[in-house]
């Protein structure tokens, strides 16, 4: 079974992938999209050896309502910054130490980060674990730390680690 | 088409449209009048995330309506858009960063002091 479903969290999201994208969950599109899904994820092993583990995969979901209320208030707010006659937000850069060190997680908090209008993912050092991020409108910048460790890396340890 | 459509829904239809748009628009002028490369980068982030998943909810309620049945391939559209961001991001970021830091320019953090790598076998 190992062998055949290296990763089967990704072959499964394929096979979703590929029968949202033909409308239709006919026999023959479960078919050819598990075939599909089996050889890309057997492919996948290569460049990811380990195994993906979610502890807490319900957990996702309170990810995903935090992270789009976040995305909505940012893009309220940076469009309410950018509608200025002479836009001019207090931008600066962080640099945070992140306690989570799986990759996975740190995938998913560089695209939530990235995917929020008021900051950007720029930087990150392995060696040291710090991630280097640009904000545009930063206030208070020990409360923005604090509000991205206490909103999404508590979550996403708890999901990963 | 248009005529199948309540009232109330084309209204809504419409008004994510229109909100879309106008997050995305207000995204590109950021890109054009913010005054640094840093502060450019979140301009175009509006049209990826809020804008144009706006526009894509607006054409998946009107082609279930209109159709008669679920569609729901535009959370790829949005998936894919989402996922390559930061990649795309990343890459122009960090070549600034090292175009900046190798020409010593202002208000850029420093490369950070390698650290001691233990010694490993």
């Amino acid at each position: 079974m190992r062998r055949l479903l290296p990763h089967p969290i990704l072959a499964g999201f394929l096979l979703i992938l590929w029968l949202v994208l033909q409308q239709s969950a006919g026999l023959g599109h479960i078919l050819f999209g598990g075939v599909i899904a089996i050889a890309v994820s057997m492919a996948a092993s290569a460049i990811i050896p380990e195994r993906v583990v979610i502890r807490r995969p319900l957990k996702f979901i309170q990810l995903i309502l935090v992270a789009g209320l976040d995305i909505i208030r940012s893009n309220l707010a940076v469009m309410s910054v950018l509608f200025h006659p002479r836009p001019n937000p207090t931008a600066g850069f962080i640099e945070m130490d992140l306690t989570l060190k799986n990759p996975f997680a740190l995938a998913i908090l560089a695209v939530i980060l990235t995917a929020t209008p008021g900051s950007a993912w720029l930087e990150y050092d392995r060696a040291r674990s710090t991630v280097l991020i640009h904000v545009f409108d930063l206030v208070d910048e020990d409360e923005w730390v604090a509000t991205v460790k206490k909103r999404y890396e508590a979550l996403l340890l708890e999901i990963f680690q | 088409m248009i005529a199948d459509l309540p009232l109330w829904l084309s209204i809504l239809v419409s008004a994510f449209v229109v909100l879309g748009a106008l997050l995305t628009m207000a995204g590109c002028f950021g890109l054009v009048r913010l005054k640094s490369f840093y502060l450019r980068i979140h301009g175009p982030t509006m049209g990826t995330s809020m804008g144009g998943g706006l526009i894509l909810l607006a054409s998946a309620i009107y082609f279930t309506v209109t159709r008669e049945r679920l569609v729901v391939h535009e959370l790829v559209i949005f998936l894919f858009v989402t996922l390559t961001t930061p990649v795309t991001l990343m890459l122009l970021a960090r070549a600034t960063l090292f175009r900046d830091r190798v020409e010593g320019n202002e208000g850029v953090p420093k490369r950070p002091e390698k650290a001691e790598t233990p010694a490993s076998p």
